[in-house]
């Protein structure tokens, strides 16, 4: 019996980590890049939940009737939306800032994280916005009464997480593009000097980051159905540790931390009690981060002489 | 306009309202080795610096081939074919020695044949490809840094202290190498502390005292010197 609900919220547990994976992507490419906190981050996230919905009404009144073309089609639209949100607001609020006081940018994300929100309320309401389930069906493992199941969303939710975490490890590691990221996040100077626009390289990473929010932002939708203009808080606050439970600037640590938060959430939700599942989970990033300050793979940051 | 090679003419920068240069003026005639002494603080990272545009001058003109680069962005002048190897290395520690080279080498089309040559010339970078940056020794980060300036092809090297805490046996082989490196005909501008070495690789030399320049003269000249002699050649 706790071997099926063990395996059952392992499983749970694997695809919440995946979004929060998806999402602390964002968070440790921008704070590797810039050494700040995007906290408006979180706000793209809620926005393409907003974005998605949109999309695939319209997709629907247009007769498209195959969930994998409704899927693909809203992931593109909102992936490109939100990477022009992303643009801009890096544009507007964070390049002015680009040689102030570290204060102040973070000061200015918060401020578009309010912004975002209240856009949010204004355009769409307060209320709490929902959409009918699409894709249906379960897969069982074991009998009627002790069984481990899977539904087709949680499948799609980590093929669709697992290609763009893979897709995205390739750029960075893999491409041009990728090499001026990480050479820029290194020394961000020489990077200049050795013919890199920098400005361009950021700009990029806000536009990917926001992207990948998005896959984030329609994969809860369809998993969960509901949401309000306020849940890019908690998703926040989550995907933040994850990213600073791996390492933050460390990709594969975002990922990890990502997986590594929604397992252990899930098993005390599932083994304990739902209640105090947070509660559970950022004592267990306190407790990790006395013993390993720089988390899972992060390099002890190193002052420059 | 001035027509040389490459010249700064009265150039001014600061870091905020610390002034670093002051009314720098020098040239440096196409293959030729041109090398610029003095002491710890006067400016003379800061000048290099400047000609990249960070600090950006604040007075003057810096030509290149005859056009005004003072006011282009920082990642424009690399292009142009000036390469900067610059103080303390700073190579890229967590990509690969092929990563950091590729790096050098991403706007040239002669990338990959120069990276032969490179690689012939640095043999233990050849070892190391595919090591990442930040094991190599001190003497192999220099090789890598001037490996990573070559592969743009530049047509003016600059060097700011490559000898820069080395042991004197590699800061000799470093020497070998820069003036190898010029016999195939690169144009260097050389910054040094270690006035000894420099003066006698240079055909010309500047003193900069104080963010100013305030001795110029050939290599043997200023090697001759008895100022330069006692602030900067200690007993030799």
């Amino acid at each position: 019996m706790t071997a099926y609900i063990l395996a059952q919220q392992l499983v749970n547990g694997v695809v919440l980590g995946a979004i929060y994976g998806l999402i602390a992507v964002g968070y440790t490419m921008v704070y590797g890049i810039m050494g700040m906190i995007n906290f408006a981050h979180s706000e793209i996230y809620m926005l393409s939940a907003y974005l998605s919905t949109i999309v695939l009404a319209v997709l629907v009144y247009w007769g498209i009737q195959s969930p994998l073309v409704l899927i693909l089609l809203t992931l593109g639209v909102a992936m490109s939306m939100t990477a022009l949100y992303g643009w801009v607001i890096e544009r507007l609020a964070y390049r002015p800032l680009r040689d102030a006081p570290r204060l102040a940018p973070l000061i200015s994300a918060i401020g578009i994280s309010l912004i975002l929100q209240s856009y949010a309320v204004l355009t769409q309401g307060a209320k709490t916005k929902g959409i009918p389930t699409f894709i249906e069906g379960v897969t069982r493992f074991g009998d009627a009464v002790n069984n481990v199941q899977i539904s087709n969303i949680q499948v799609l939710i980590l093929i669709i997480a697992l290609c763009s975490m893979v897709a995205l490890n390739f750029i960075i590691q893999h491409t041009a593009f990728g090499q001026a990221c990480r050479a820029t996040q290194q020394d961000r100077g020489m990077a200049e000097i050795l013919g890199i626009n920098t400005d361009k390289v950021i700009s990029l990473v806000f536009v990917i980051g926001s992207a990948m929010a998005a896959v984030a932002g329609l994969l809860v939708t369809m998993n969960y159905g509901s949401f309000d203009f306020n849940i890019g808080f908690v998703m926040g606050v989550k995907a933040f540790t994850a990213a600073v439970l791996g390492g933050i600037g460390s990709l594969t640590g975002a990922m990890l931390g990502g997986i590594i938060l929604g397992v252990s959430e899930s098993l005390f939700a599932g083994l304990v009690n739902s209640d105090y599942k947070d509660v559970f989970a950022f004592s267990l990033l306190v407790i990790f981060l006395i013993f390993r300050p720089s988390g899972l793979l992060g390099k002890p940051e190193v002052e420059k002489v | 306009m001035d027509k040389s090679f490459f010249s700064l003419q009265e150039v001014e920068s600061s870091y905020g309202r610390l002034p670093v240069l002051h009314k720098v003026s020098l040239q440096v005639q196409q293959g030729e080795i041109v090398t610029l002494i003095g002491a710890n603080g006067a400016g003379k990272t800061s000048l290099l610096m400047t000609i990249f545009g960070n600090p950006r001058a604040t007075h003057g003109h810096i030509y290149w081939q005859g056009k005004d680069i003072a006011h282009l962005p920082t990642h424009h002048i690399a292009g142009l074919g000036i390469a900067l190897v610059p103080e303390g290395r700073r190579i890229f520690p967590a990509m690969t020695v092929a990563e950091n080279l590729a790096m050098g080498g991403r706007n040239s089309v002669y990338a990959s044949v120069d990276l032969e040559k490179i690689l012939e010339m640095f043999p233990r970078l050849k070892e190391r490809f595919k090591q990442r940056a930040g094991t190599l020794s001190g003497g192999e980060q220099q090789m890598l840094a001037i490996g990573r300036a070559l592969m743009s092809r530049p047509q003016l090297l600059l060097l700011d202290e490559p000898s820069l805490g080395l042991a004197p046996l590699i800061v000799k082989q470093l020497f070998e190498i820069l003036e190898e490196i010029a016999k195939q005909g690169m144009t260097i501008f050389l910054v040094e502390q270690n006035a000894n070495h420099a003066l006698k690789l240079a055909d010309r030399a500047y003193v900069l005292v104080n963010g100013q320049i305030e001795l110029s003269g050939t290599g043997a000249e200023l090697l001759d010197n008895p100022e330069v002699k006692r602030a900067y050649l200690g007993s030799l």
